[in-house]
C-alpha cells in the first residue's frame, strides 16, 4: 500500500482491493464455538488467558453458524455427528474456512474404528490440519496464522 | 454374618445363585428368571439402594451362553457391593427389565441393548441410545467387525485416496 | 452423502405428553451445537411458553467405540485411549484402570508412586472443578470468572507438563506405579500452587457467593432429594449436594487414601447452589490432602519390580539376560492377566468412576466398561429440569458437571 500526502495534511492510501479484502478478512475472522471434544479444552484455553485470541481479532466466538466465517473443528467427529458438522458447514454464509484441530479430526487420530469419521475431510473442505493430540494452544495460533497467510493469497474470484 | 454372606446365603437358597468360576469374590451366577425378584429382594431387605452399573460381556464363538449381563449393586449404608451374572444364551437374547425396581436400570439397558442386541421385556423406551437411529447390527458383538482402516503408507496410498470420500469446496 | 437428520414425532410419541400431539406446547430442538451444553449433547425439550414440561435427552454424538477398540489393543496400548474419555480428568481416568489390573494381576505398587498417584489425582480434581467454575459462571453470565479459572488451570497444567511432557493426555499412571520419577522442580511448584491457590478461590467465593443475580439463579432451583439421587444412581457431588455424605475414597479407599485427614463436604437443599457450594469445599478439602501427602512423601521407587508386568530399566539389560528376555517379551506380546473379572471404583470429579475389567487369560482384555457418572446424570436430567424454565435448565446443566466424552464413551 502507498501513502501519498496531499492537500495538506490529508492522507491517501493506493491499494489493490484484494488485498484490503483479504487483510480485513484475515484479521476480523469469528470463529463458530464448534469445540467436541479434549481439543475444545485446548481452544478454550486459547481463548482465554495466557495465550489471547483476542489479539487476532478473534475476540468472540459466535455460537450461530450464520455470524461466523471459521469453523474451527475441535474434537472427535462420530458417525453421528458428521451430518450435523455437514449441515452446519452448509450454514455459514461465504467466505468460510475450516480448520481441523487436533489428530481426530485430521485423520481419525488414536480412534480407527467403526465409530469415528477418519478425518473431518471426509465431510467437510479443510484449509488447515493443526497436528497434535491435542494441540497445545501455540499449535492452533500457528495453525491460524497460517489460514491468515493463506487468505492473504487469495484472489477476488475464489468466493466471487 | 456381615449383610452380604445374609445376603448371599439367601441368594443361594431361594434361586440356586451360584458362585462364578472366575470371578473369584465378584459375582453370583443366577438364572434370568429370577433377576426382578432378585433385585427387589436386594434393594427391599439388605438395603442394596444403588444400581451402579449393567453391563454385558461377549464370549463369542461360545453360543450357550453366549453372553454375561452383569448387574452390580452398591449399599450406601453397609458399604459393600454385590454382582449378579446372568448368562443369556444367543438364540434367545431376553431378559425381563429391572426398570421397575431400579430407576437408573433404564439407560443402562438401553445401551445394551444398542450394543449388544439383548432385548429387555416390560422396558418403557426401548430404542437406540449411543448409535444414529438407523444403525444396523449390534457393536460390541465380537462378530461385529472393527471398521479398521487401513493406513496410508506410500505403497498404497494412491489406492486408498481413489476409495476414501473427501468433500469438496461447493459441494451439497 | 449422508442421510438427512430428521426424527419423526411417532419415535418420541410416548415420552411427550398429549398437548405437544394436538399443538399446544411447542417442541424445540436444543441441539448438539450450542454454547451452553457443555458437549455435544441434544435436548428436545417440549415447552409450555417458557416453562419446560418435559426434556428428552439424545446422546451418543461423541460416541468413540473405546470399548471395542480396547478389546483389540493389548494391555498398555489401551491405556494410552482411556485418558481421552472424560477429558476434564485424564489422569483420574487411567487410575482405575491401572487400578484393576494391578488388582486382577496381583501386582504390589511402592508407597512413593502411591502417594505421588494421589497429588496428581487431587491436581486433576482441582483443575476439573475449576473448568467446572468457570465454565458455569460464564453460561450464568459472569465472564471474567472463566478468565480466572483457565489462568489457575494453566498453572496446573505446567506440572503436569514438568512430569510428563504433555498437557492433557499424560498416561502417565502405569501399570505397577508410575512411568518415572517426577523432577525435582515438582515438589517446589505444587507448593508453590497451593499456597497461591486458597487465596484464588477465596476471591472466587467472594465474587458468587454472596452475589445477589448468582444467589438468584441458583437457589430452588434443580432440586433432588437424597433418596431420589440413590435411585438414579447419581453420586459425586450431585448426592452430596443432597445431603448424603458418600464418597468413593472414605468408603472404599485406594491407593493409600486412608493415610490422609479430609473431610467430605454436603449440603442439604439439593438445588444447584448447594451443589456448587460442594465443589467449592471440595476444592479445600484437596488443597489438604495434597498438602498432607507431599509432607509425608516416602523416598524409594516409583514402579514395582516385577518384571512380568514392569520392564526393566535400560542399565539392567546390557548386563543381565532376564532382563533382555523380559524387554523382549514385554515389547512384542506384552503382559497377560489370568482369567477373572473385577470392578475398580474411584471418585472423580463427577463421582463414581468405575472400571469393570474381565480377561479371559490372554494379552488383550476380554471386555472393558467405564462405568460413567456423567450417563447417570444426563439420564436423571429430565427430573431435575421439570417445570423450571429454559434459562435455568442451563443452569441445571452446569451443575450436574457432564462431560460428553465420559457419558458416550
Amino acid at each position: 500500500m502507498g501513502v501519498e500526502q496531499k492537500l495538506g495534511n490529508l492522507g491517501v492510501v493506493t491499494f489493490k482491493l484484494e488485498q484490503v479484502i483479504n487483510w480485513s478478512r484475515a484479521n476480523a475472522m469469528w470463529p463458530m464455538l464448534f469445540g467436541l471434544a479434549c481439543c475444545a479444552v485446548e481452544m478454550m484455553a486459547a481463548q482465554a488467558s495466557d495465550y489471547d485470541l483476542s489479539r487476532f481479532g478473534m475476540e468472540l466466538m459466535r455460537a450461530s453458524p450464520r455470524q461466523s466465517d471459521l469453523m474451527i473443528v475441535a474434537g472427535r467427529v462420530s458417525r453421528k455427528m458428521a451430518p450435523v458438522v455437514r449441515q452446519l458447514y452448509d450454514q455459514m454464509p461465504d467466505p468460510k474456512w475450516v480448520i481441523a484441530m487436533g489428530d481426530c479430526a485430521s485423520c481419525g487420530g488414536v480412534f480407527n474404528n467403526y465409530a469415528i469419521v477418519q478425518g473431518v475431510d471426509e465431510v467437510v473442505p479443510v484449509d488447515v490440519y493443526v497436528a497434535g493430540c491435542p494441540p497445545r494452544p501455540e499449535a492452533l495460533i500457528h495453525g491460524i496464522m497460517t489460514l491468515h497467510e493463506k487468505v492473504r493469497g487469495e484472489k477476488l474470484k475464489d468466493w466471487a | 454374618m456381615t449383610t452380604i454372606d445374609k445376603a448371599i446365603a439367601q441368594l443361594q437358597e431361594r434361586f440356586q445363585a451360584q458362585p462364578c468360576g472366575f470371578c473369584g469374590d465378584f459375582g453370583l451366577l443366577i438364572g434370568r428368571e429370577h433377576i426382578v425378584e432378585a433385585a427387589q429382594l436386594l434393594r427391599d431387605e439388605y438395603g442394596f439402594d444403588m444400581l451402579a452399573d449393567i453391563t454385558a460381556s461377549d464370549y463369542w464363538p461360545e453360543l450357550q451362553p453366549r453372553f454375561h449381563v452383569v448387574y452390580n449393586f452398591s449399599s450406601l449404608e453397609h458399604i459393600t457391593r454385590l454382582c449378579l451374572r446372568v448368562p443369556v444364551n444367543d438364540d434367545d437374547p431376553q431378559i425381563h427389565t429391572v426398570e421397575g425396581v431400579y430407576a437408573s436400570a433404564n439407560w443402562f439397558e438401553r445401551e445394551i441393548w444398542d450394543m449388544f442386541g439383548i432385548h429387555f421385556e416390560g422396558h418403557s423406551d426401548l430404542r437406540r441410545l449411543l448409535m444414529p437411529r438407523d444403525w444396523e447390527g449390534h457393536p460390541l458383538r465380537k462378530d461385529f467387525p472393527l471398521g479398521y482402516e487401513e493406513p496410508q503408507f506410500t505403497f498404497n496410498f494412491d489406492d486408498i485416496a481413489r476409495r476414501k470420500p473427501r468433500a469438496e469446496k461447493g459441494q451439497g | 452423502m449422508f442421510p438427512s437428520y430428521e426424527v419423526p414425532l411417532d419415535e418420541f410419541r410416548h415420552l411427550v405428553s398429549e398437548r405437544a400431539v394436538t399443538g399446544e406446547t411447542v417442541l424445540l430442538n436444543m441441539g448438539p451445537q450450542h454454547p451452553s451444553t457443555h458437549g455435544v449433547l441434544r435436548l428436545l425439550l417440549e415447552l409450555d411458553g417458557e416453562t419446560v414440561i418435559n426434556c428428552i435427552p439424545d446422546i451418543g454424538f461423541l460416541h468413540t467405540g473405546v470399548e471395542k477398540n480396547m478389546e483389540s489393543k493389548r494391555y498398555e496400548q489401551a491405556e494410552v485411549m482411556t485418558d481421552r474419555l472424560d477429558y476434564m480428568n485424564t489422569i483420574g481416568n487411567n487410575l482405575p484402570y491401572c487400578l484393576a489390573i494391578e488388582k486382577l494381576g496381583e501386582l504390589d505398587v511402592p508407597p512413593r508412586a502411591q502417594a505421588i498417584r494421589v497429588i496428581l489425582v487431587e491436581l486433576q480434581r482441582l483443575s476439573s472443578h475449576l473448568v467446572w467454575l468457570g465454565t458455569h459462571a460464564l453460561d450464568l453470565a459472569a465472564m471474567s470468572t472463566f478468565l480466572y479459572c483457565f489462568r489457575e488451570r494453566e498453572m496446573i497444567i505446567d506440572i503436569m507438563e514438568m512430569c510428563s511432557g504433555q498437557r492433557m493426555m499424560t498416561t502417565f499412571i502405569r501399570p505397577g506405579g508410575l512411568w518415572r520419577d517426577v523432577p525435582d522442580e515438582f515438589e517446589i511448584s505444587v507448593r508453590r500452587f497451593i499456597r497461591y491457590l486458597p487465596g484464588r478461590i477465596s476471591q472466587y467465593e467472594s465474587m458468587l457467593t454472596k452475589n445477589p443475580i448468582f444467589l438468584d439463579r441458583t437457589r430452588h432451583i434443580g432440586v433432588i432429594s437424597g433418596e431420589d439421587a440413590i435411585r438414579w444412581g447419581l453420586t459425586g457431588p450431585v448426592l452430596r449436594g443432597s445431603g448424603r455424605n458418600y464418597d468413593i475414597r472414605k468408603a472404599y479407599p485406594y491407593s493409600g487414601y486412608e493415610q490422609y485427614e479430609f473431610e467430605i463436604p454436603t449440603a442439604s437443599e439439593g438445588d444447584v447452589y448447594a451443589r456448587y457450594q460442594v465443589r467449592m469445599a471440595e476444592m479445600h478439602q484437596s488443597i489438604r490432602i495434597i498438602q498432607q501427602a507431599l509432607d509425608k512423601l516416602p523416598i524409594g521407587a516409583v514402579r514395582s519390580n516385577n518384571r512380568k508386568f514392569v520392564p526393566p530399566p535400560r542399565a539392567e539389560i546390557g548386563v543381565s539376560m532376564e532382563a533382555l528376555i523380559h524387554h523382549f517379551k514385554l515389547w512384542t506380546e506384552g503382559f497377560s492377566l489370568p482369567k477373572g473379572a473385577v470392578y475398580m471404583p474411584v471418585e472423580s470429579p463427577r463421582g463414581e468412576l468405575g472400571v469393570y475389567l474381565e480377561s479371559s487369560g490372554g494379552n488383550k482384555p476380554q471386555r472393558v466398561h467405564y462405568r460413567a457418572p456423567s450417563f447417570a446424570a444426563i439420564q436423571a436430567l429430565p427430573i431435575l429440569a421439570k417445570g423450571h424454565l429454559m434459562a435455568d435448565l442451563i443452569a441445571i446443566i452446569g451443575s450436574i458437571d457432564i462431560v460428553l466424552g465420559d457419558s458416550d464413551r
